[in-house]
């Protein structure tokens, strides 16, 4: 028996956790499910050790343990598969399996690894490189070596992510394999129907607390309910779906690799429109928004600009007609020790000499319009983030006919996020442009969106206008439930 | 000036020794993912070192455990910046190296020209008299001995060994390395301190054998260079890294040969010939990267994957 008992987890200000009890048995699958940011991953690393709890208490078969890093966890059976593979590409398959142990017997570890691959039907050689695996058989070489040093506690963060769907059959009969040998498995997941495959029991976390536990079997509405609560129905009219000319076309484009691939897009965005993206983290939004910006080349099929050649390779459009807000603006977006003035002076192109005052008219200009709360000769590190947003946004030049943007108010309070809409749809008005957005939170896409596309399982399962979209209908695609056709 | 065969290749292996100690030094300190610039002076301050104690004590053992101590203590003074206090590898090793050559000259100064002992050649019994084998590789001193060894002691230890295997891990994924047990940096920590001890011993091998004597400037300077463009010329790979300390070897030792074969050709040509076809592998060794078939393979070197980079846990 494992039991979680009023866990918590500060970081700073932040709540990760508060007071969470979960307790799985030997011989049983425990899922885990909960919204982006319900604290998930945050009580799987405490149980590892990667983060210290700062209250509360984990037993294990009776026993009051502390994970205090990894190495403890292991020692106390506790075994994660990450969501990302946490391995050593440039190591041979064996070499990782071994990589960690005690001791260093590579012929006894041979086979053993060859025994346990039998045993759950993997299909693993032992010299091949691992950076030459699927991110399927990555996992399965991550289980197998977390079987072979002994845990008896499996965490699974996500695992059927970029996987196929042979390798996710193979994978749950690993797991249940497990179950009948009396380990307990912890799944972690936002597709219920996995849930519903393999678990016998379900805790729902939000906001860091658990709202709900269930057993088998269970509701999927119910269940549904219980992970997004309160999604407010839109108030008012949904935003107007648009009708302008059509602006960027996806022919049966595929792009990515592994857990950010997407596969199997056809769909046209018009001028006007405002895109929302929604789907759990990391299900191909940001591939999608890549993709559309030319920053990615489609692996087959094609993506086009309107007005572009059918089958010319398309370059980085980007600062012509095209611009991409990145979620990490003072990383990605903006030179954090360059002032105002001299971003206006980067975004306007034509200038060889520099006086002290050049651009400063323009610089004051936009802050004046964009209320932007600092000087032109300010850093930009300096900036709130609700600021540093609106200088990107003043920064879109005039005849830019796509914006693409990574959580577009990430870290605003909501003031700074209402007016950086504002802003946004003042732009759309004058220019009849297109706007595509990704946001981890289902409110701001239903809010601002008049187009949702859902992301899951590496696909757009859900393609419809604001006005027919409901909360219901959106966590539903979004958990991997779709029984209305996907748009044309 | 006629040599033959077996002279020459016998002088290329006693001229590489040095250079291969500290190429696999170095080879072991960056598949942990530490770059450690400071070589070239860590190998003058290390020659120093292994020439005074030999001389004051006159014990070449004790001398040659002085220049491996040494190049240790380099090296730390490095892991700490570099390792433990995840500050920049580069910026640290730039200016350790330049501070050990000051340092070498400044505290040596007093024993320069000085006679001090120095290792002589010992054939090995039996083995040396085999034709054309026998003065290749058996009659040498030592420091040629060991630097055979420690080739396939440096390959044995990355790929048949617990400890290698650690070492390529924090090399390749600290956070990977961490979610299995292992601390990363312990490891980086306790790799660069022994990559040091070898690059000691090649600043011992100068001093005591290969060049033998202390004196400004001392023959060995640039070999630190020499032995960390090897590394990368290498491909990570201790064999591949020694076979072209042997080349470079070779070309230098040619070049003298050239110079009398074709006199109207300037000397320099000849001296500064290795260099340009270092950077020419360089470039094959790049062109081969996307290709496959057993010539690339054989070229294709991978960096580590978090060379240089410092790693501290989220």
């Amino acid at each position: 028996m494992l039991e979680l008992t009023n866990i918590e987890k500060r970081f700073g200000r932040l709540q990760a956790l508060r007071g969470v009890c979960v307790s799985a048995r030997e011989g049983t699958i425990h899922g885990l499910i909960g919204e982006n940011g319900a604290g998930k991953s945050t009580l799987m690393k405490v149980l590892t050790g990667f983060v210290h709890m700062t209250g509360g208490e984990i037993r294990l078969r009776g026993n009051r343990v502390h994970p205090g890093g990894p190495r403890d966890a292991m020692a106390l059976g506790i075994g994660m598969l990450y969501q990302e593979p946490l391995d050593f590409p440039q190591l041979s398959v064996l070499e990782n399996f071994i990589a960690g142990q005690a001791a260093y017997a590579p012929t006894a570890a041979r086979q053993r690894l060859a025994r346990l691959a039998q045993d759950f039907s993997f299909h693993l050689r032992a010299d091949d490189l691992v950076g030459d695996l699927t991110v399927g058989e990555r996992q399965q070489l991550e289980l197998l070596r977390l079987i072979d040093g002994g845990a008896s506690v499996l965490i699974l963060d996500e695992p059927t992510t970029g996987i196929s769907a042979q390798q996710q059959e193979v994978l749950f009969a690993a797991l249940r394999r497990l179950k009948a040998t009396g380990a307990t498995v912890l799944l972690v997941s936002h597709k219920l129907e996995e849930i519903d495959l393999l678990c016998d029991e379900v805790t729902v976390l939000r906001h860091g607390q658990v709202v709900a536990r269930r057993s088998r079997p269970f509701d999927r509405d119910d269940l549904l309910q219980a992970m997004f609560d309160r999604l407010p129905e839109r108030e008012g009219a949904a935003p107007k779906a648009a009708t302008g000319p059509a602006l960027l076309v996806f022919d049966r484009a595929c792009a990515g690799s592994g857990r950010a691939a997407l596969s199997g897009l056809s769909l046209t965005i018009s001028g006007g429109e405002i895109v929302g993206l929604a789907g759990i983290d990391g299900s191909g939004q940001n591939t999608f928004l890549k993709l559309a910006g030319g920053l990615l080349e489609p692996t087959s099929g094609e993506t086009r600009l309107e007005g572009e050649h059918s089958g010319a390779p398309r370059r980085p459009t980007l600062g012509v007609d095209t611009v991409y807000l990145p979620a990490d603006r003072l990383a990605e977006g903006l030179f954090p020790q360059l002032s105002l003035r001299e971003h206006h002076l980067l975004a306007s192109p034509g200038r060889a000499l520099l006086t002290p005052s050049a651009g400063l008219e323009e610089t004051s200009r936009a802050i004046a319009v964009h209320g932007i709360k600092g000087e032109a000769q300010q850093p930009v590190q300096d900036l709130s983030g609700g600021n540093q947003q609106r200088l990107l946004l003043s920064l879109i030049p005039e005849k830019t006919r796509l914006i693409l943007m990574e959580n577009p108010t990430r870290g605003l309070d909501v003031h700074s996020a209402r007016s950086t809409w504002k802003l946004l749809r003042r732009r759309l008005a004058d220019q009849g442009a297109a706007i595509v957005f990704a946001s981890p939170d289902l409110d701001e896409v239903m809010r601002e969106a008049s187009r949702i596309l859902v992301f899951a399982a590496n696909r757009v399962v859900l393609d419809i206008p604001a006005g027919e979209a409901s909360s219901h209908i959106l966590s539903r695609a979004i958990t991997g439930q779709v029984d209305a056709p996907i748009a044309p | 000036m006629e040599i033959s065969l077996a002279t020459f290749l016998a002088a290329v292996a006693a001229m590489s020794a040095p250079v291969i100690l500290a190429a696999l030094g170095e080879t072991l300190t960056e598949k942990a993912g530490v770059v450690n610039l400071s070589l070239d002076g860590a190998i003058l301050l290390s020659a120093m070192a292994g020439f005074v104690v030999a001389t004051s004590s006159a014990s070449l053992p004790l001398g040659f455990a002085a220049s491996a101590l040494t190049g240790s203590l380099v090296a730390a003074v490095l892991a700490i910046i570099g390792v433990s206090l995840h500050q920049s590898q580069v910026a640290a090793g730039f200016a350790l190296t330049f501070l050990c050559r000051d340092l070498a000259y400044f505290l040596g100064h007093p024993y320069a020209r000085q006679q001090g002992p120095q290792l002589t050649t010992l054939p090995l019994p039996g083995l040396a008299d085999l034709p054309f084998i026998g003065e290749v590789l058996f009659s040498h001193s030592l420091v040629v001995y060991a630097s055979f060894l420690a080739i396939p002691c440096c390959l044995l230890f990355l790929h048949r060994s617990r400890w290698g295997l650690m070492l390529r891990c924090a090399g390749e994924n600290p956070e990977a390395c961490w979610a299995r047990g292992i601390d990363p940096n312990r490891v980086r920590f306790a790799a660069v301190v022994a990559g040091g001890a070898l690059v000691g011993l090649a600043g011992g091998a100068f001093s005591l054998a290969v060049k033998p004597g202390w004196g400004q400037p001392q023959g060995c300077e640039g070999i630190g260079w020499i032995a960390l463009a090897l590394v990368i010329f290498g491909g990570w790979k201790p064999l591949r890294v020694a076979l072209g300390a042997y080349l470079f070897a070779a070309l230098q030792l040619l070049g003298i040969h050239f110079q009398d074969a074709f006199p109207t050709v300037p000397a320099q040509i000849f001296q500064v010939a290795p260099f340009p076809l270092m950077i020419f592998t360089l470039i094959l060794i790049h062109a081969s990267r996307r290709r496959r078939g057993r010539l690339n393979r054989l070229l294709a070197g991978n960096a580590p994957k978090w060379l240089g980079r410092a790693y501290r846990r989220s």
